[in-house]
This record gives structure tokens, sequence and C-alpha cells, in this order.
């Protein structure tokens, strides 16, 4: 299990890996923003926690399609699938490996971009907060739209269409605990419900996924 | 013939137009493709038997 | 004692069907014709929103088969799932651009009536908001349907992207709910002269209900119609294409 973890990690590190493309993709975003709304800084820092969620959302898709495509055509998610690791824990260690490349690095830097969209300084704490809860959702979520998707070739759009009305919940969660943050209300309600949301994932849908994947590979 | 709508008439008759336009498209396409489902069924057993 | 299990069977399902479809579909276009003209040019006019609340002939009826569609498919994909029925998974596969078309009808019908009432095509209420994902859901799942070349793999897949769906769909339900309340509060006041739903149901008197109901009848019957009639294209479909595979064996 360690060994597959720390092998998908050093995949995704090396070039042509997701991990900093999905970091340069977040950051593009932040800096475009201002440019399609204006620079007025007012504005910007009403939008700042809801764009940030939206560009982490959007750069955790860039990454999505690499969890399975490369095991899957070289067949080494064959052998994983005989291996004695159960498919499950394989589905979880990829999500687990997914968040470590796109979705902690996501959340560390969002702050940075806070600054840039002038976020307001009552936000960061609960802005960095939401991601780190709700990323993991997103990476697990992801595994499963990947998993349905592996045999497909060029599913990469098709892969978004699937999994982006399934993001729906963790984003509307995730940014109001940012906004409500920002705002200074509160914001328990939410959190509690978007740390639900993501636990609840986390338990139930890699075994969905393995289902997924042994369909995919009879 | 067309019952008075009053200032609403655009809005009504828009509504009308374009569910039905919808809907018409809808069946067209699923009696076209059953059509064609059938005409190569047939072709296939007719070629079989 | 024949039990509805029978029906699963393909030839079964084709010789029922070859007699019930003409029957639904003639009911579906009477209950539809009757109901419609009966809505459209027989009803009086609402006091408050004037010739528009005709349009609640169709806007109710689709949402209602919109949501149903998907309940629809639901139960089909677990029926395929447990019981292995390839008509089962046929029935999903047939109703999703059904009940996709009557989603957009209902967002189309929506935005029409709400122009005038409300003075926006769109607002971010979570009825509203939740069709809009509803149709989503719809999307990828009729992608999903077409990208899959394999018959039973698409079934088993698109089964299970319904049911996980399913329970995203009820969260997103919730989920849009808190949010809107959360953005703000407001939002009850624009629909208080608005007439969608539930709502409706407890306000619309008779004059409008008897027709409302027709038309009701007419969709779910040109509902059936439509889900039995491409049943059975998907079903010529597979044997066309098990006669082709048989074929090139010999």
């Amino acid at each position: 299990m360690k060994a597959l973890l720390l092998r998908d990690l050093k995949l995704a590190f090396r070039s042509g890996g997701g991990f900093g493309l999905g970091l340069a993709f977040f950051l593009i975003v932040a800096v475009l923003v201002p440019f399609g709304v204006g620079p007025e800084n007012d504005l910007l820092a009403k939008i700042a926690a809801g764009v940030l969620w939206l560009g982490a959302l959007l750069a955790c898709l860039l990454s999505l399609d690499r969890i399975f495509a490369l095991d899957w055509e070289d067949g080494s998610l064959d052998l994983l699938a005989t291996s004695p690791l159960p498919l499950e824990a394989v589905c979880g260690v990829k999500a687990l490996a997914h968040w470590l490349t796109t979705g902690l690095p996501l959340t560390l830097a969002a702050p940075v971009l806070g600054l840039l969209l002038s976020l307001p300084e009552t936000g960061y704490v609960w802005l960095v907060t939401s991601l780190a809860l709700g990323t993991p959702a997103l990476s697990v979520i992801g595994c499963f739209g990947a998993a349905l998707t592996v045999g497909i070739k060029r599913g990469g759009l098709l892969l978004s269409l699937l999994v982006l009305p399934l993001y729906v919940p963790t984003l509307i969660f995730g940014a109001e605990v940012a906004r409500r943050g920002t705002e200074g209300l509160a914001v328990s309600g939410p959190l509690a419900l978007l740390a639900g949301i993501s636990l609840a994932v986390i338990a139930v849908l890699p075994f969905v996924s393995a289902l997924v994947l042994r369909i995919n590979l009879r | 013939m067309i019952p008075d709508l009053g200032k609403y008439t655009a809005t009504v008759l828009s509504a009308y137009g374009a569910s039905i336009a919808l809907l018409i498209l809808l069946v067209w396409a699923s009696l076209r493709a059953s059509k064609k489902a059938r005409q190569a069924l047939e072709k296939v057993e007719r070629k079989d038997g | 004692m024949a039990s509805i299990w029978e029906y699963a069977n393909p030839v079964k399902f084709m010789r029922l069907t070859d007699r019930v479809l003409p029957v639904v579909a003639l009911g579906a276009a009477v209950c539809m014709v009757a109901g419609l003209i009966w809505g459209f040019f027989l009803t009086p006019d609402d006091f408050r929103q004037g010739s528009t609340v005709k349009i609640i002939y169709l806007h109710v009826p689709a949402a209602l088969i919109a949501i149903n569609a998907w309940f629809v498919m639901l139960v089909a994909s677990l029926v395929w799932f447990i019981r292995r029925h390839h008509v089962s998974a046929l029935v999903a596969k047939a109703a999703a651009p059904v009940g996709a078309v009557m989603t957009l009808i209902a967002l189309i019908t929506g935005a029409i009536w709400g122009e005038p009432m409300w003075g926006t095509w769109w607002v971010w209420d979570p009825r509203l908001t939740s069709f809009l994902i509803l149709f989503l859901f719809y999307l990828g799942y009729i992608a999903l349907w077409e990208a899959i070349e394999s018959p039973d793999t698409a079934a088993d897949l698109t089964a299970v992207l319904c049911l996980v769906g399913s329970v995203f769909a009820v969260l997103s339900r919730y989920a849009v709910n808190f949010w809107n309340q959360g953005l703000h509060q407001g939002a009850s006041v624009l629909r208080a002269g608005a007439v969608t739903g539930s709502d409706t149901e407890e306000k619309v008197s008779n004059v409008f209900a008897v027709p409302l109901f027709v038309c009701i009848a007419g969709f779910v019957l040109l509902f059936l119609a439509l889900v039995l009639l491409r049943t059975r294209t998907e079903i010529r479909k597979r044997r066309t294409a098990a006669l082709i595979a048989r074929e090139r064996l010999v």
C-alpha cells in the first residue's frame, strides 16, 4: 500500500505529472479573475472566497484523468487488480495520492492567492479550513469519475461532465464556509455539513470506484 | 380563434411554441430511430432466413 | 401464474408492447390535445397572473415527468443490478433522453413564465437551481451511455452512475436549499406572486385543476409511450447487432 502510494507520488512529481499543472492553473485563474471582473478591491474581496474555491475545484479536475488512465494503458491496473491488495484499497490510495499532489498544495497556496484577490483578513482561516476539509472529497469523487471513464478513449471531457454535477454539494458547502467566515458569520452549520460530506464520501466511494473498476476490467 | 391573452400574448405563445416544438422533436427523433432499427433488423433477418 | 418478471424476456416484452404501445400512444395524444386545448382556449385568466397562468399546463406536467423519469431510471437500474434483466437496463437508457427533454421544457417554460412574473428570466431559486443540476445529471448519464461500446459494461456503469447520481442529486437539492437561504433570505418574497410546483396545487382552483390533471395524464402517457417505443428500438438494435455478430462467427 505504501509502495503504491510512493510510486503514485513519484510519478506525479516527475515531469508530465499533474503536480505543477494544477497549481499553475490555480494561479492563472486567480490572476485572470481581476482582468475579467475589474480591479476594484471591494468587489474582489467579496468574491475572492468563491473564486478561489471554484479555481481549486477546476484545478482538481485537471489531473483527474491521470488517476487511472496511465495504469490502464500500460496494464499495471490489471496487475493491481490481481495483486493481494484489495481494489478498494487501491482506489483509496489513488485518491489519497491525488489529494496529496493537488488538493493539499492548492489548500496551502490558497492564502497567497487570497492576498492577490484582496481577501479580507477574517477569511483566511476559514478558506484554508474549508479547502482542507473539502478537497479530499473532490479527490475521492473524482477518483470515482476516473474509474467510470477509464476504458473510454479521450474520456477527459466526459469525465468533467460526469464529475462536475457531483461536485455541487461540496462546492456549495465549502464556498459557504469560506464566505461566511469572510463575513464574520457563524460557520458551524456548513462546516459540519462539509465535513459530513467528505467523511461519507471517503468512507463509501472507494468501494463504488472499485466496483466500477472491476466492471471495466471484465 | 386565439383567445385574448392580453399583454402576455408573446409570453404564453412562446412558452407553448417552445414546448410543443421540443416535444415534437423528441417524438420525431424517437420514431425515426425506431424505424431505422426496425429496418436494419429486417434486413439482417432476411439475409439470415 | 404469470409474474411481472416474464416481461423481462425481450420476446414477451415485444409481444406485449406490440399491443400496448398503440393504446398508450393514442391515450397520450388524446389527453395531451384535449388537456392543452382545454387549458389554452377554455380556461379563464388568473386575476393576478393574467393569461400567463396557461403556461401551467406545460410547466407542471413537464417538471413532474422530469423528476419521475429519473426515478424510473433509478428503479430500472436497480432491477438491472439485482436481476440482470437486459430490458430493464434498456428502459433506463430509453427514459433518459425523455427526462432530459422534459427537464428542458420545465426550465424553458419556467424562464418564460418568470420573465413577466418575477421580472427576470432566471433566479437562483433552490427549485430552479436543482432542475438545472438535474439536467446536467441527465446529460452526463446520456453521454456515458453513448461513450461505452460494450453494451453490458455500459449498462453496468450507467447503473452505478444513476445510483450514485441519485444520492448526489438529493444531496444537491438540500445543499442548494441551504445555500440560497444563506445567500438571500428574501427569495421567498420574489416567489410570493409566483406559482411553482407544490405551492400551486393548493392555490389552483378547480377551473384550472381539471385541465391540469388531464395534461398531467397526457404527459405521463406520452412518457410511457416514448419509453416503450425507445426500449423497443434498443431491443431491435441489440438483436441486429447480435445477428450480425453471429453471422461473422459462422
